[in-house]
C-alpha cells in the first residue's frame, strides 16, 4: 500500500511522530529499509576504513564548506562570470516558485515539450515536476529509482537511494504495469535491462534536459555531476537545451577542491572507491554537448539558514546521505514520516529551517541525539548541536502557555533550589503510590501514566521510586566508610 | 551585471536581491583578496601524492579495474595494433568509432574503423563499440580520466556505443584523486569525464547491476 | 595510583531519585579503592533535560550552580555519561551566553576535573581490576553519550573484563542506540519502542541475564521492556557489577 500518493510537503505533512506511527505498521517498508541502510552502511564502513587520512579529509571538507558559505556571494559571482564567459546563461531565483517560472520558460523557449531529468532533489523539493505537467511539459525521470518513483506515483524516501524503500518484487509489478511488460523476469538484472531500452530511446530523442549539479565550480564556471548509471551524461551531452538548476549552496570555490569532495561524496553516499561517472563540463562547448547552457542558481530560503549563527552549517551538506544510513531512527520510519524530499538527520534540520520554522516542528525532535550522523558526516555536520538549537526556536515560538512548557518551567524552579527538588522527590513518591502494582517479589512497578508522560508506559514498564533517595541515605551514614 | 535575456527571462531584481541576502546573512560584504588568503588557509593534510611504487600503482589499477568486470591487458607500444585486433574479434566487434586524431599506427586491418565528424546520436546507437585514449587514471579507485581532445574525441562518442576500448598510458597513471585533479587543473574547462568501471547502479535492494546507460562492456589497454 | 583522593560525588537527578543503588555502588567501589568520597548537599540537576528538549533558559542557571557546589573538589565523579556529556559538550558555550567572565574561566577550570564514573577508573587512576567479583552472565550496551561524546572506547568493557567470576557475552550491535533519548521516548514512544525492540532482541539473544551500561537512563528503557514482556532479564548499573564482591553480591 502506498502511504504517499500525493507530494511531501512539509506544509501539509502530518506531523513527525503521527506519520511514523503509520509507516511503523508497513512491515515490508521496515525490512527494506533496515536491509538497505544496512548494506551501504557496511559498504561505507569498509572503504572507509581503507583510508587513513579520512578524518583529514573531513576536516578538509568541513572547511571548505564553511569557508564557502563565509564567501558565498563572492564565490557566487565568481562562477556566473566564468560561466557565462563559457557560453552559458546564469539566471537567478529567490524562491522555488521563481525558479520554476524560470526553468518553465526555458523549457518553453527551448521549442521542446518534453524534457528528460536527471535527479536532482533541488527539482524534488519545489516540484517542479508539477509545475512542468501544469504547463504542458511532459517530463522523464531517467534515474533508475527517480523512475521507479515516478512510474509508481511514489515519493523519494532517501536522498541517494530514493526508492530504497521498495524490493525487487515491487519494482517489478510497476514495471510491468507501467512498461507494458507482462513477462518482465524478477533479477534486478532483469529491470536494470528494461529501464536501460524503456529510457534510451528517449535519451536519443528528446532535445531538452533537465538537472541539478552536485558542485558549481567559481574558479572555472564548470559544473560536476556525480552519478552512477549514465543517465546523467546522457541527459547532459545528447540533448540541444540543457537547463541544470542548483541551491546556492552548490557552490565550490576552487577545481581543486573537488579533490576533497570526490574522495568524501561517493565513499559516504554508496560505499564506493569512486561512483561510476562524473561529468565536469564549462558553459558550451562547440560539438559536444548542448548548444544552449542554463543554469539557475535558487535561493529558497538558504539565505535565512545562512543568516542563523548556528544553523548556518546545516548548508554545508553534499547530500551524501550517510546520516540516514546510520540514523536508528530513519532506519525503523523510513524517509516519507519525516514528510519531506530531505529525511533522516539532515532532514530533520534542513526542512525545518528551509520552512522558516512555520512547518516541520516536530522533525527537531524526531531524534534521540544518538551522534551517529554527526559521526559519519563526511564535512562534520555537528547535526545533534543543531538538533538542539532548533529545538530551543520551536520552544520559543510555541510561548509559554502550553502543558510542556509550564511543567518544564516548573521543573526548572524544582532543580534550582535544594529544598524544592527535595519536596519534589517525596512528591512524586506520594503521588506514584495510587498506580503502583506489586510483582512477585513484592516489588513496584508502574504499568500506566497519565498525560505528557503516557508514552513511557505504553511498552515499558516504570519501576516505583525506591523508598530512600541516594541523599537521603549519605545523610544516614554520615560520611564514615563502609 | 545584468543576465542575458533569453525567453523573456531577466532575473537581475532577483540576483541583486539574493546577493543582498547572503551580504546580510554574513554581516558584511567580501573583499576579493581576503577571499584568496582564506581559501590558501585551508587546512588540507590528507594525502596528495603516491606513497606507493609505480609498479604497485599498476598493478591496483588492474585489481580495481576487475573489480569493476573490466578487462585490462598489458602491452608496449608495438603491440597495441595487434592487441586490438585480438580483443576486438574476442568481442564479436568490427564497426567502431573512432575520435579524431587516434593514432593510426593502433588501428589493425580487417575492422571498420570510422573517424567521427559529428554523427547524430542516432547513428552512432548504429556503431558497435568506441575506441578511444584517455587523459589519465586514478590507480587507487580505479577510474579513467576521458578529455575532448584529440585522441579522445567529444562525450557522446564514448557513452552511445556498448563497447568500450581504452587505451591507458602506464606514464598517465597516478595513484591518487588529488594527483588526478592536479593534473586535470590546466585544461579544467574542457569536457571531462570520469568512469570507474562499466555503468552501474545499486538502486534495486542495493544489489550492484552493471549496464544501465553507458558502454556496458569495457576494454583497457595499459600501455608502456 | 592515586590514592586517598578527595572524590565529589555528583549522583545526578535521576540516580538520586530512581537509582541510590548506583550511588551506593560508587561510594563502595571509590572507598574500596581507598578514596574518600564527599558529597555536595546542595546539587540537583546539569540541566540536560532541560537543555536537550529546547528550553534552554531553564538550563543555563543550573550551570553557576553546578560550579558553585563543586569549585572546590579535586575531582567529581559521575555515574551517568550522558551527563557528563552535557557539560562537557555545552557547560563552557552556555557560560558564554550568560556572559559572566567569572563563570566563563570557573567552568573551563572545573570541566578537566570533572569524570564520568568509569573513566575516572580507567583514564585517572588507570585501573581495570578494582576486585570486583560477579559470577553472572552479562551484556554491555554502548550508551551513545559515552560513546561518542565522550570517547569511552573500550574503558568499560577493560573494566567488566576483569571482574571475578563475569561471563561477558557481547551483544550484536552493541553501538545502536537503545531509543531512549530523553523526552524522545515519551514524544516519540512509537519510533522509540520499535527502537527499543530491536536493542531487547539483541540482549535476549546473547542469553544473558544481565544487562550492564554506564548509563541509568538508558538501562531504564531497556528494563522497563524487559520486565514488561516479562523476560526474565534485568538491568545493572556498572557501578553495581563493580562494588560487587564476594562477601555480598548483588
Amino acid at each position: 500500500m502506498n502511504p504517499a500518493t500525493t507530494v511531501l510537503d512539509p506544509k501539509t505533512s502530518p506531523t513527525f511522530p503521527m506519520a511514523a506511527r503509520a509507516t511503523l505498521e508497513d512491515t515490508q517498508l521496515r525490512k527494506n529499509v533496515r536491509h538497505a541502510t544496512e548494506v551501504i552502511q557496511n559498504k561505507r564502513a569498509r572503504v572507509v576504513g581503507e583510508m587513513p587520512d579520512w578524518q583529514q579529509l573531513r576536516e578538509s571538507g568541513r572547511q571548505i564548506r564553511q569557508h564557502t558559505m563565509d564567501n558565498l556571494d563572492f564565490y557566487l559571482e565568481e562562477f556566473e562570470r566564468n560561466c557565462t564567459r563559457a557560453g552559458g546563461q546564469v539566471h537567478w531565483a529567490r524562491d522555488g516558485e521563481e525558479a520554476k517560472r524560470i526553468v518553465t520558460a526555458l523549457v518553453k523557449a527551448s521549442g521542446s515539450s518534453e524534457v528528460i531529468k536527471i535527479k536532482s532533489m533541488t527539482t524534488e523539493e519545489i516540484h517542479l515536476n508539477l509545475t512542468l505537467e501544469a504547463a504542458g511539459i511532459r517530463a522523464y525521470e531517467t534515474d533508475l529509482a527517480e523512475l521507479i518513483i515516478q512510474l509508481g506515483n511514489d515519493q523519494p524516501s532517501h536522498i541517494v537511494v530514493p526508492a530504497l524503500h521498495k524490493n525487487r518484487q515491487q519494482i517489478r509489478e510497476i514495471f510491468q504495469r507501467e512498461m507494458n511488460l507482462p513477462e518482465l523476469g524478477e533479477k534486478p538484472q532483469d529491470l536494470a535491462d528494461a529501464a536501460r531500452k524503456f529510457l534510451r530511446e528517449k535519451f536519443l530523442r528528446v532535445k531538452t534536459a533537465v538537472s541539478g549539479a552536485n558542485y558549481l565550480i567559481a574558479e572555472t564556471g564548470g559544473v560536476c555531476i556525480v552519478e552512477s548509471e549514465g543517465n546523467g551524461r546522457m541527459c547532459l551531452t545528447l540533448p540541444d537545451t540543457l537547463i541544470t538548476i542548483a541551491g546556492i549552496d552548490k557552490v565550490l570555490p576552487r577545481f581543486e577542491d573537488l579533490e576533497v569532495m570526490l574522495q568524501l561524496l561517493p565513499r559516504s553516499a554508496t560505499g564506493e572507491r569512486m561512483n561510476p561517472y562524473n561529468s565536469i563540463w564549462t558553459g558550451v562547448r562547440e560539438g559536444d554537448g548542448p548548444k544552449n547552457f542554463h543554469v539557475v542558481l535558487m535561493d529558497n530560503a538558504r539565505t535565512e539558514v545562512l543568516a542563523d549563527s548556528e544553523g548556518r552549517q546545516t548548508l554545508n551538506c553534499i547530500r551524501c546521505g550517510a546520516c540516514q544510513n546510520a540514523c536508528p531512527v530513519y532506519r525503523q520510519t523510513g524517509g516519507h514520516a519525516y514528510g519531506s524530499v530531505y529525511a533522516g538527520p539532515i532532514g530533520a534540520i534542513l526542512t525545518p529551517q528551509l520552512q522558516q520554522l512555520h512547518h516541520a516542528q516536530t522533525l527537531p525532535y524526531a531524534s534521540s541525539l544518538c551522534g551517529a550522523c554527526y559521526e559519519v558526516c563526511p564535512v562534520k555536520i555537528n547535526i545533534p548541536e543543531v538538533l538542539i538549537h532548533l529545538r530551543n526556536k520551536v520552544v520559543q515560538q510555541k510561548g509559554p502557555l502550553n502543558p510542556e512548557a509550564l511543567a518544564m518551567k516548573t521543573a526548572g524552579a524544582i532543580f534550582r533550589s535544594e529544598s524544592r527538588f527535595r519536596a519534589a522527590q517525596r512528591l512524586g513518591r506520594f503521588a506514584e503510590t495510587p498506580l503502583i502494582r506489586r510483582d512477585g517479589n513484592g516489588d513496584g512497578w508502574i504499568g500506566w501514566l497519565p498525560g505528557l508522560l503516557g508514552g513511557w508506559t505504553q511498552v515499558r514498564d516504570l519501576k516505583e521510586m525506591p523508598k530512600e533517595t541516594f541523599r537521603e541515605w549519605w545523610e544516614k551514614r554520615g560520611s564514615r566508610g563502609n | 551585471m545584468a543576465t542575458e535575456v533569453n525567453g523573456g527571462i531577466d532575473s537581475s531584481v532577483a540576483r541583486t536581491e539574493v546577493l543582498r541576502r547572503i551580504r546580510a546573512a554574513n554581516g558584511r560584504p567580501v573583499e576579493g583578496a581576503n577571499v584568496a588568503e582564506q581559501w590558501s588557509g585551508i587546512q588540507r593534510e590528507y594525502q596528495r601524492s603516491a606513497t606507493r611504487s609505480r609498479e604497485e600503482i599498476l598493478d591496483l589499477l588492474e585489481d580495481r579495474l576487475h573489480d569493476y568486470d573490466a578487462n585490462v591487458v598489458r602491452t608496449d607500444e608495438s603491440g597495441i595494433a595487434a592487441t586490438v585486433a585480438k580483443l576486438l574479434t574476442e568481442r564479436g566487434r568490427r564497426k567502431i568509432v573512432i575520435p579524431p586524431g587516434l593514432n593510426p599506427a593502433w588501428l589493425p586491418e580487417g575492422f571498420d574503423f570510422v573517424v567521427d565528424e559529428g554523427a547524430p546520436s542516432a547513428e552512432l546507437d548504429g556503431f558497435e563499440g568506441v575506441m578511444t585514449a584517455s587523459t589519465s587514471a586514478i590507480a587507487i579507485t580505479g577510474s579513467v580520466i576521458l578529455q575532448n581532445v584529440p585522441g579522445q574525441g567529444r562525450r557522446a562518442i564514448s557513452l552511445i556505443p556498448d563497447y568500450h576500448l581504452c587505451f591507458v598510458r602506464v606514464e598517465d597513471v597516478v595513484e591518487t584523486v588529488p594527483e588526478a585533479i592536479a593534473g586535470l587543473k590546466e585544461r579544467s574547462i574542457l569536457p571531462t569525464t570520469f568512469f570507474a568501471g562499466p555503468s552501474a547502479t545499486a538502486d534495486i535492494e542495493m544489489t550492484r547491476i552493471k549496464g544501465v546507460h553507458g558502454p556496458r562492456f569495457l576494454d583497457i589497454i595499459l600501455v608502456g | 595510583m592515586e590514592v586517598g583522593l578527595r572524590v565529589s560525588l555528583f549522583i545526578t537527578c535521576y540516580n538520586d531519585t530512581l537509582f541510590p543503588e548506583t550511588g551506593k555502588a560508587v561510594v563502595r567501589v571509590l572507598e574500596r579503592l581507598g578514596h574518600t568520597v564527599e558529597f555536595p548537599a546542595g546539587q540537583t540537576c546539569c540541566g540536560q533535560m532541560h537543555w536537550n528538549t529546547g528550553y534552554q533558559a531553564e538550563a543555563l542557571p543550573l550551570v553557576g550552580r553546578f560550579v558553585e557546589q563543586f569549585r572546590h573538589a579535586e575531582a567529581v565523579v559521575v555515574p551517568s555519561s550522558s551527563c557528563v556529556a552535557m557539560m562537557r559538550d555545552h557547560y563552557p558555550k552556555m557560560a558564554e551566553e550568560i556572559g559572566d567572565r567569572k563563570l566563563i574561566s570557573e567552568v573551563a577550570e572545573l570541566l578537566p576535573r570533572v569524570y564520568e564514573f568509569s573513566e575516572f577508573l580507567t583514564k585517572r587512576l588507570g585501573l581495570e581490576d578494582v576486585g570486583a567479583y560477579y559470577p553472572h552472565r552479562v551484556t554491555y550496551h554502548a550508551s551513545c553519550h559515552g560513546l561518542r561524546n565522550l570517547g569511552l572506547g573500550d574503558g568499560p568493557l577493560r573494566l567488566l573484563r576483569s571482574v571475578k567470576g563475569i561471563d561477558l557475552v557481547e551483544i550484536e550491535s552493541m553501538e545502536q542506540c537503545c531509543g531512549f533519548g530523553g523526552t524522545f521516548a515519551v514524544k516519540n514512544a512509537d519510533v522509540s519502542s520499535a527502537m527499543l525492540a530491536e536493542k531487547t532482541t539483541a540482549v535476549l539473544n546473547t542469553g544473558a541475564e544481565a544487562c550492564t551500561a554506564c548509563d541509568n537512563s538508558c538501562l531504564m528503557h531497556i528494563q522497563g521492556a524487559l520486565h514488561r514482556q516479562r523476560t526474565g532479564v534485568r538491568t545493572v548499573h556498572l557501578a553495581e557489577i563493580l562494588a560487587s564482591g564476594e562477601e555480598g553480591v548483588l
